[in-house]
């Protein structure tokens, strides 16, 4: 080392350099994220490109071109189509929406029982708000509310009995279906799931083969496949003369579906509990089911709650696949009116679609917000 | 100590507790009456099956798919009429859903790519419209992308008569994109053998490269003598064949195109849906990956005097892809799975043509079987190759 030659030493002080062009200022902002270096002004230009090319035709179709009143497809088509439109109109048909809009919600359940799925609706948001405010007590009693008593009370108010009309359930449809296949799904799977992920690490092996052999095969194969198993296959392994309704085929598919799919989720939890909590349960005295319930799960599913809201938003996602097999959930009973000839124009198909995707982002956006919202509030012991 | 302690223990199991609290005799009594339930509800639905489809006068067994099927297939990449055997028209499935699944990957790991990295940009209206994009595509069903692009945009697309020209001969109409079809010469046959030769020579070049900077310390530029030998050698070989290559262009005719080939719209619905869903996905995994990746991995390559290209290239993309690789897995099976949402709008993927047999048929207990079996393989093979990779990949250590 010492018989380096240090080559250059400075032997005078450098000149202050200018102030850095970021400071706090719109300009400085603009300048720092914006048109940093040569590349970022170009990706500007580029970007800039496409919200001029892409933003304002699309903002002219959905509100300024659209038309928004109406009772028939003539508002939503031009002169030559039949309509009142000029010729080259091109617009959003929301008409077509707002005419609809209770169908697209309950389907073709019957008017005169409509105040029935309202009055669900209702209760199930009184239920479910307080559910996931963190600030209100009582959560046991809740949950044993919404996920117990609720469906028993919503299928009789749904379905009929006890001197309500008796609505089947082809009748149902629209967002309705959607909700109650998610909501369903979503109870399901949920315990269902946490059942398998601790079949799947028991140390029995008939238990862990058969719960492997589950998970892996609803994992490997499609939705699709599994929805026509159940519709196909259900009615032949009961024994002759037993029927299945069609709704609860779809539901049991979905239900079976989302299961395998949330074990794999908690089983990822469970895993990353040290093995040490299971050990300090059992020296005191704890028996498998006090652990699981009292010490593991509890911990394991708070690491995993992202990873669980994921799995309920595939499942509302996914419940849009029942349409295949000729259900009219709310994708299939927008589509349905595609061809209803009160409504038929060229803009009607995207338009409906559009609001299709709407309702459908809103729920799984909100979903996706609320679960980094509890990510942050239980993230209590892990901060560093 | 150890011997005095199991005495004990087993001397306690044989005179104070009952079998029923020994953990092992517990274990195995539960096990045996799982065994015994699942066994007896096998027993009672195959035996419901059995009398269900004697019932329905339905012949079990594989022997259906020699039948002849007498159900056209619009798209089909191996010679196929309605004379055609059952079998065969489930083949023709099972080749469309691969062919899906290998076009529909390539693209969403592009796009996917490009919306993850751009995401991270430290371009503020760059990041923001990539959020944006991945926000919106990941919360949609990707049943309702399919359909915006089938009964949306590619059926609004003008009718045969009054068909798109674009250029290069190809049309643009709502029955699909008809393009130029190649039509290769005799000597045709020299090429692929010619890609073979240049794929051989850069392997060979590379591995002398990699000696060489081993030993001396010199650099060799690999990659653009690779790709000069890849695309250079077969571009040589179809000179010096007589470019044996001529297209059929297709016409317009009156009613239809004839000539060329066509590319169906169910096709192109399927693909760009599945393309632009996936790569949501694909785009969170691909920055969670490189976000994953410590940042002193970085700046100490960096104060090693690494350049940035060299430093994203040898420390930060190899450390990246360990953890992008078993969930971008994940979503390479997830989208060859929601391949069979082509049944929703008629492209014939193999729960598609396997759905029309079924009908024709009534065999549902051997058309789901195979529909199980196709997509298990797929999946486990799948599985078994990304172990195998992420086994190569996987850090080394002490």
């Amino acid at each position: 080392m010492a018989d380096t030659s240090v080559s250059f030493v400075r032997r005078e002080m450098l000149d202050a350099k200018p102030a850095p062009t970021a400071s706090g200022n719109l300009f400085g902002w603009v300048h720092k994220n914006l048109l940093a270096t040569p590349k970022d002004i170009v990706l500007t230009v580029l970007a800039i490109a496409i919200l001029v090319m892409i933003v304002p035709p699309a903002a002219n179709w959905l509100f300024f071109q659209a038309s928004w009143l109406g009772s028939d497809r003539s508002v939503c088509s031009t002169l030559v189509q039949g309509g009142i439109q000029p010729d080259g109109w091109k617009g959003a048909c929301w008409a077509f929406v707002q005419d609809r809009f209770v169908q697209f919600m309950f389907g073709r359940y019957p008017l005169d029982e409509r105040w029935r799925p309202i009055l669900v609706t209702i209760m199930f948001i009184a239920l479910l708000t307080p559910l996931l405010i963190p600030k209100v007590p009582r959560k046991g009693l809740n949950a044993l509310l919404l996920f117990i008593v609720f469906p028993i009370v919503a299928f009789f108010l749904l379905h009929g009995g006890f001197g309500l009309r008796v609505v089947e359930t082809p009748l149902w449809g629209g967002l309705m279906v959607t909700l109650i296949l998610s909501f369903v799904g979503i109870a399901v799977s949920f315990p269902l799931g946490t059942l398998l992920a601790l079949g799947r690490r028991s140390k029995m092996p008939v238990i862990k083969t058969l719960c492997v052999t589950f998970i892996e095969v609803i994992r490997g194969v499609p939705l699709i496949t599994v929805l026509f198993m159940a519709n196909v296959m259900l009615p032949l392994f009961l024994p002759t003369g037993w029927t299945i309704d069609n709704f609860l085929r779809a539901l049991v598919a979905v239900a079976l579906f989302a299961s395998a799919y949330m074990a794999e989720v908690i089983r990822g939890g469970l895993q990353a509990i040290p093995k040490g909590q299971s050990e300090g349960a059992e020296s005191l005295g704890l028996s498998y089911w006090q652990k699981m319930r009292l010490i593991i799960l509890p911990q394991a599913i708070k690491l995993v709650i992202p990873g669980i809201v994921n799995t309920f938003i595939g499942l509302f996602k996914d419940t849009s696949l029942v349409s295949i097999i000729g259900m009219f959930d709310l994708l299939n009973i927008i589509r349905l009116n595609f061809i209803d000839t009160t409504w038929i124009t060229p803009v009607t198909p995207i338009t409906g679609l559009i609001f299709a995707g709407f309702i459908y982002w809103l729920f799984c956006f909100s979903m996706s917000r609320y679960s980094a919202f509890m990510e942050r509030h239980l993230d209590t012991a892990h901060q560093r | 100590m150890t011997d005095h302690a199991i005495r004990v223990s087993s001397h306690r199991g044989d005179s104070k507790v009952s079998p029923i609290y020994d953990p092992r005799v517990r274990s195995i009594f539960f096990q045996i009456l799982t065994a015994v339930i699942v066994v007896l509800a096998v027993w009672s639905i195959s035996n419901n099956v059995a009398t269900n489809l004697a019932r329905a006068n339905i012949a079990s067994g594989y022997g259906f798919l020699s039948g002849r099927s007498g159900f056209d297939i619009g798209f089909a990449m191996i010679s196929y009429s309605s004379d055609s055997t059952y079998g065969r028209a489930i083949l023709v499935g099972l080749l469309n859903t691969l062919l899906i699944a290998v076009t529909g990957i390539i693209t969403a790991t592009i796009i996917g790519f490009i919306i993850g990295i751009g995401r991270l940009s430290k371009n503020w209206l760059i990041a923001k419209l990539c959020t944006v994009y991945v926000e919106v595509f990941r919360n949609i069903p990707p049943l309702l992308v399919i359909f915006f692009w089938y009964s949306g945009v590619l059926s609004s697309l003008p009718q045969v008569r009054d068909s798109l020209e674009l250029p290069l001969g190809m049309f643009l109409n709502n029955r699909g994109l008809a393009f130029p079809k190649p039509v290769w010469g005799e000597t045709a046959w020299v090429i692929p053998i010619a890609l073979l030769i240049g794929i051989v020579a850069s392997v060979v070049v590379a591995s002398w490269a990699k000696r060489r900077q081993m030993r001396t310390g010199e650099q060799f530029h690999t990659i653009w003598v690779s790709i000069g030998l890849i695309v250079g050698i077969p571009v040589l070989a179809f000179l010096a064949a007589g470019a044996p290559l001529t297209f059929d262009f297709p016409v317009a005719g009156r009613f239809n195109l004839s000539g060329g080939s066509v590319i169906a719209p169910e096709f192109v619905a399927l693909y760009l849906a599945l393309s632009f869903y996936t790569a949501s996905f694909i785009a969170e995994i691909i920055r969670a990956g490189i976000r994953g990746v410590a940042k002193g991995q970085s700046e100490a390559a960096f104060a090693l005097g690494l350049q940035p290209s060299t430093t994203t290239r040898l420390v930060v993309v190899p450390q990246a892809m360990r953890i992008i690789i078993p969930p971008l897995t994940s979503q390479y099976l997830n989208l060859t799975k929601n391949s069979s949402l082509g049944v929703a709008i008629g492209f014939p993927e193999l729960v598609s043509t396997g759905g029309t047999t079924m009908n024709q048929t009534g065999q549902a207990v051997e058309i789901i079987s195979i529909w199980l079996i196709v997509y298990l393989t797929i999946s486990i093979a799948t599985s078994l190759f990304m172990n195998w990779f992420n086994a190569r990949m996987a850090l080394v250590e002490r």
